[in-house]
């Protein structure tokens, strides 16, 4: 499959972006909730993804690994076309690491069991190295001494980080994050953010549906502001966070940044962007 | 003149109280309680069904159940499955498979089984055999609604964590969804149990040998011999050795799952 999308063979796809994503479309029934996303990350860029809720920034996140079907488009993923009927798309998710807002840690297992089980059954390790592999993420992410404890029995923001030490096992080479600190308390997002700053500086390829501005503003090589299915705009925090050039950038970063503030022009703004989208 | 609320709530309550009094002392006084203890409390009948009552009749009670349960919930499992498959025909084989044999009496099976089955194919099944089937084809239909609720009760994040790590369908079913779907339809199962252990009485329909007797079969037995109701008795709290644990268990399941969420 990689034939034709390079002209170096396999040389190419060590090139090609970590992610590219074509005329992506994606339609719920009527609701048409993607209508035409170009972009692409290059490998060990981070990319945060920013916009009002329902702007569709989970469902592309999604349509990257194939958790939901596009309707329309091509996305790419380290040289390996998901959109292809004939992939296989379980061999193409080994290798992208996903994190939910929600953690969906396996209950019924322990951290350490949680970051093992898939090591085992999909990638067929040994236990030893395994457990060897799991124990050294555990301790990357700062619960070394939480190997046998249950989901259950963790924090939210401890949970979140056995969610992402768990895709890590996976040796993935890339990361796709959804909101990963929405579902926590204040006081716990930090730790979460700190190890996801930990592994961009590590140089892991990375795309963060975010609406922590300062994580964007620190970390990201490149901030995307989606609206109603589309990209509004993109560019280095600088410009899309620090200046933005659309007045729906500018509401709604009003709102995230000062909440108080844009509670009172909340109605009229999400009627008229809905409105420009539409038509 | 009229009555407050609540002396009418206690007059209410004194003839209710009265009623039951006056029908205990009725009956103390009318029964014959000599009659009574030599039919159900005979000490002697009582001695006689002992250790066979344990060591056969209860013992194989807890066998048939066993089997039966055994054979019940793998299939019961393989239904659930193919009652949630994607593919329709397998979805309608297994709803037409629950639908049939949760409407028919659990005896018909027994029948069918135990004399149609040797007499059409002229084949002799096995006693162990006959009684895991007619008990399991039953107790799969009962088990694969259950079973099939657990699943579905699986949050569907779940799934979606165990497939973006690169697990299959299948692998995500095995490792990920099925033991939390046990978890949470094991009170709904040990009820099943229950059923089954009571249920497994059915097998004297198929004719047993004396070593193949369970407690029903055996305390009739025992009560055409000695032409005392005790040996009834007794099977009967048997069977309440092996149900009331059960239940009991049911309970703190329950409470668990209630403190899990
Ligand atoms: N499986 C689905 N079936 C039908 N509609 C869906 C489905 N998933 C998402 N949608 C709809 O698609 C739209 C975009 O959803 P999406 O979750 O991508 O938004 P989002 O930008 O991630 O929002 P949020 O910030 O609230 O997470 C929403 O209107 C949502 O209701
Ligand atoms: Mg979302």
């Amino acid at each position: 499959m990689s034939d034709v999308t390079t002209d170096r063979g396999a040389g190419g796809a060590e090139d090609a972006p970590a992610i590219d994503v074509r005329g992506l479309r994606k339609a719920f029934g009527e609701l048409e909730v993607l209508r035409g996303i170009d972009f692409s990350v290059g490998r060990g860029e981070v990319v945060c993804v920013i916009g009002p809720s329902g702007s569709g920034k989970s469902t592309l996140l999604r349509c990257v690994n194939l958790l939901e079907e596009p309707s329309a488009g091509r996305v790419t993923v380290a040289g390996t076309e998901v959109t292809d009927p004939d992939v296989d798309i379980d061999r193409v998710r080994r290798r992208i690491g996903m994190v939910f807002q929600s953690f969906n840690l396996f209950p019924h297992l322990t951290a350490l069991e949680n970051l093992t089980i898939a090591q085992r059954r999909v990638l067929r390790r040994g236990r030893p190295e395994a457990e060897r592999i799991g124990r050294a993420n555990l301790e990357r992410v700062g619960l070394g001494d939480k190997a046998t404890a249950y989901p259950a029995q963790l924090s939210g923001g401890q949970q979140q980080r056995v969610a992402i030490a768990r895709a890590l096992s996976m040796d993935p080479e890339l990361m796709l994050f959804d909101e990963p600190t929405s579902a926590l308390d204040p006081e716990l997002v930090g730790d979460v953010l700190a190890v996801m700053r930990g592994l961009a500086r590590d140089g892991m390829t990375m795309l963060v549906v975010t609406h922590e501005m300062s994580f964007a503003r620190e970390v990201a090589d490149r901030v995307v502001f989606m609206d109603g299915g589309v990209i509004v705009e993109q560019g280095t925090p600088e410009q899309v966070v620090g200046a933005p050039s659309h007045e729906r950038t500018r509401t709604f970063l009003a709102r995230v940044l000062d909440p108080a503030a844009a509670e009172v022009g909340e109605v009229a703004d999400d009627g008229a962007a809905g409105r420009r989208v539409d038509r | 003149m009229p009555l407050s609320r609540r002396r009418r709530a206690r007059i209410i309550r004194g003839v209710q109280y009265g009623v039951l009094v006056v029908a205990v002392v009725v009956l103390a006084l009318v029964a014959d309680w000599h009659q009574l203890r030599t039919a159900f409390f005979d000490v002697e009948v009582a001695k006689a069904l002992f250790p066979d009552i344990i060591t056969t009749a209860l013992l194989n009670t807890i066998l048939y159940t066993l089997l039966g349960f055994g054979f019940g919930l793998a299939l019961g499992l393989v239904l659930a499955l193919m009652r949630l498959s994607s593919v329709p025909p397998y979805r309608w084989i297994a709803i037409t498979y629950i639908e049939f044999f949760r409407g028919i009496p659990a005896l018909l099976v027994f029948i069918a089984l135990g004399f149609g089955v040797p007499l059409a194919f002229e084949v002799a099944l096995d006693m162990n055999v006959t009684v895991m089937l007619s008990l399991g084809l039953v107790g799969a239909a009962y088990m694969a609604e259950t079973i099939r609720a657990g699943i579905q009760a699986v949050p569907k994040g779940q799934t979606e964590a165990a497939r973006s790590l690169g697990m299959s369908q299948g692998r995500a079913m095995v490792s990920i969804i099925i033991p939390q779907a046990f978890r949470i339809v094991l009170p709904p199962l040990t009820n099943e149990l229950i059923l089954l252990t009571k249920d497994s009485s059915l097998v004297y329909l198929l004719g047993l040998a004396l070593n193949q007797f369970e407690l029903a079969n055996f305390g009739r037995d025992a009560l055409n011999e000695h032409k005392s109701l005790t040996p009834i008795l007794i099977a009967g709290l048997l069977y309440l050795v092996i149900t009331l644990p059960l239940g009991q268990l049911v309970r703190r399941l329950e409470a668990r799952t209630a403190k899990a969420r």
